[in-house]
């Protein structure tokens, strides 16, 4: 065998080999994320029925050869002549807004505050942001339920100082909704943005500073645009997955807070009804598809 | 840059205390004598004592367990490669897709993927159990891995693995004498995060888990309905001490890690 023939058969194996390495990974999540979708897809345009499992088969083998196609819109119909599900969608839709403007401003703050710190405190302060990160968000969100509640720690305590003299109805409001949200995703909002404040240049500021101007005007005009990426990340990390939230609405929420995580949940497991449950999150998906691209594309940006 | 001020402490002071009230006095609660979660009627275990008594409980925590041991070890196997594939791979066909998959579980909406896994388990006629709520377990969590592995892999330099492989090592061996030191607390980073992340599951575990297979999040969450209880707070006081733990041993790791590579 001549030597270019070997380096040719061995730059073969290494191809092959790196082929089966990117393939394991590939598959797995073709598998287990993607291929799910397409039947979310196929059982949207099935009819719900009463039997196991609770839907009418897409394909129907009858004495022909092909099978026949059943496909029926009626599940996306429904969706469109119920105000309930529209609803629904612009209640998450307001829902997340607010509280990724909330969650931006009061992270902002934080994350700021964080990068600005002396050195030696920042290990410190960055492990008290990443230590409720881990923690169990149905903990975090339980928590909360006996300091709101009427007759909770907070009424209580107001009560106790005399600021109020009956109870604040705040549980089971939108109130205790954007308190829960704001509350269990400020870690998401946080390390994005710390870690884009912190790497940032200081002489930028400082020249700013040195050419005359204000400190709010240098914070407004250099440090917001230059961390903008962070802003970004933090942004799409609080806003899609809030849209399609149930733990929080659910626990926290009263009848009256609409989300269409909650929505889907309540088709799903208390209705039965699965075709319907499947368009939701059909529709729920095609909406957030753009921001699920935007938050990849600002991420690849920062690995690179 | 103005220098630290009353602004930034007075945000640090009030951030952390809004992070951090809520879960103190919870931990605060489970301690309480009295069944009422809001009045304080003494210094208490018996709670804990309660929570060895329930045999639902420890059951759910049982299977917690093991999905957790089990996901975040897969997770971590997978993840690592994917990581590998992002950072050192190049370009090749459907990197795009790839990148897209690893990105999208972390900010998709748990109620899609749980529902979504759940109706592909049922089209195919997989029972539903402990298997189906690892394998869902393992796809989440092995995305966060592999975004760990990729920001260690691209913050260090590859000279000596270029090097290793052009003095003739295999890129298995490669992989195992160098680039696996280097990144071996991102690894464990990785599985204490799946780890943790399956502990915390209850959307996507709700639906793809079937009878005897209810994890200790689904547990919680059913007693939650029923009300605040001390019980739960013993058991919640439990959970946050082991993850307190976990992350304060994985900072220490990376502490030791960065010692060493100056």
């Amino acid at each position: 065998m001549s030597s270019n023939q070997r380096t040719q058969s061995l730059l073969k194996s290494i191809f092959n080999g790196r082929r089966a390495i990117i393939a394991i990974p590939y598959l797995w999540l073709l598998m287990f994320f993607m291929l799910p979708f397409i039947f979310v897809l196929k059982i949207s345009l099935a009819e719900p029925i009463m039997a196991i499992p609770p839907y009418t088969a897409l394909l129907e083998w009858g004495d022909s050869l092909l099978p026949s196609i059943r496909a029926s819109l009626e599940s996306y119909l429904f969706l469109f002549s119920d105000s309930l599900y529209i609803k629904a969608y612009l209640s998450s839709l307001k829902i997340a807004i607010i509280s990724t403007i909330l969650t931006l401003i009061i992270g902002y703050s934080i994350a700021y505050s964080v990068a600005k710190a002396p050195t030696r405190w920042r290990g410190i302060l960055l492990m008290l942001v990443i230590l409720p990160f881990w923690t169990s968000f149905l903990i975090r969100v339980y928590a909360w339920i006996g300091i709101l509640k009427t007759e909770g720690l907070l009424n209580l305590a107001l009560m106790s100082i005399g600021i109020i003299d009956k109870p604040l109805i705040i549980m089971n409001t939108d109130l205790a909704v954007y308190i829960g949200i704001v509350y269990s995703y400020l870690p998401f909002m946080i390390l994005p943005l710390y870690a884009n404040l912190e790497k940032m240049d200081i002489s930028l500021l400082e020249a700013a500073a040195d050419l005359g101007c204000r400190p709010f005007k240098t914070f407004w005009t250099v440090t917001i645009p230059l961390s903008m990426p962070g802003i970004l990340a933090g942004c799409f990390l609080v806003f899609i997955p809030v849209m399609g939230e149930f733990v929080i609405p659910d626990l926290l929420g009263g009848t009256k807070t609409l989300m269409i995580g909650k929505v889907l949940w309540t088709e799903f497991f208390y209705n039965r009804d699965w075709p319907v449950a499947s368009a939701v999150a059909i529709i729920l998906l095609a909406l957030l598809v753009i921001p699920i691209m935007l938050y990849q594309k600002s991420q690849e940006k920062a690995i690179s | 840059m103005k220098k630290f001020g009353n602004f930034n402490i007075a945000a640090l002071v009030i951030g952390f205390s809004f992070l951090y009230i809520p879960i103190i006095l919870l931990i605060l609660f489970s301690f309480n004598e009295s069944r009422l979660v809001t009045v304080w009627g003494g210094f208490s275990t018996k709670w804990y004592g309660e929570l060895m008594q329930n045999q639902g409980i420890k059951d759910a925590a049982w299977v917690t367990i093991k999905v957790a041991f089990i996901s975040s070890t897969m997770a971590t196997i997978l993840g690592t490669i994917a990581g590998l594939v992002m950072t050192r791979f190049g370009s090749f066909r459907g990197r795009t897709l790839f990148s897209g998959m690893i990105y999208a579980p972390m900010v998709m909406p748990e109620v899609i993927i749980g529902l979504s896994t759940l109706l592909m388990f049922v089209a195919l006629a997989v029972d539903r159990g402990v298997f189906t709520v690892t394998l869902a377990h393992i796809t989440f969590s092995m995305c966060y891995v592999a975004v760990v592995i990729q920001s260690r892999m691209s913050s260090y330099d590859d000279s000596i693995t270029e090097a290793a492989l052009d003095l003739g090592c295999t890129p298995f061996k490669t992989f195992m004498l160098i680039t696996l030191p280097i990144i071996l607390p991102a690894v464990i980073a990785g599985w204490l995060l799946s780890f943790t992340l399956s502990l915390d599951d209850l959307v996507i575990a709700s639906f793809t888990s079937g009878p005897g297979s209810t994890t200790l999040p689904m547990k919680i969450y059913s007693m939650v309905r029923l009300g605040v209880t001390p019980e739960i707070n013993a058991v919640s006081t439990i959970l946050v001490g082991l993850v307190t733990l976990g992350v304060i041993a994985a900072s220490i790791i990376g502490r030791k890690q960065k010692q060493q590579t100056i």
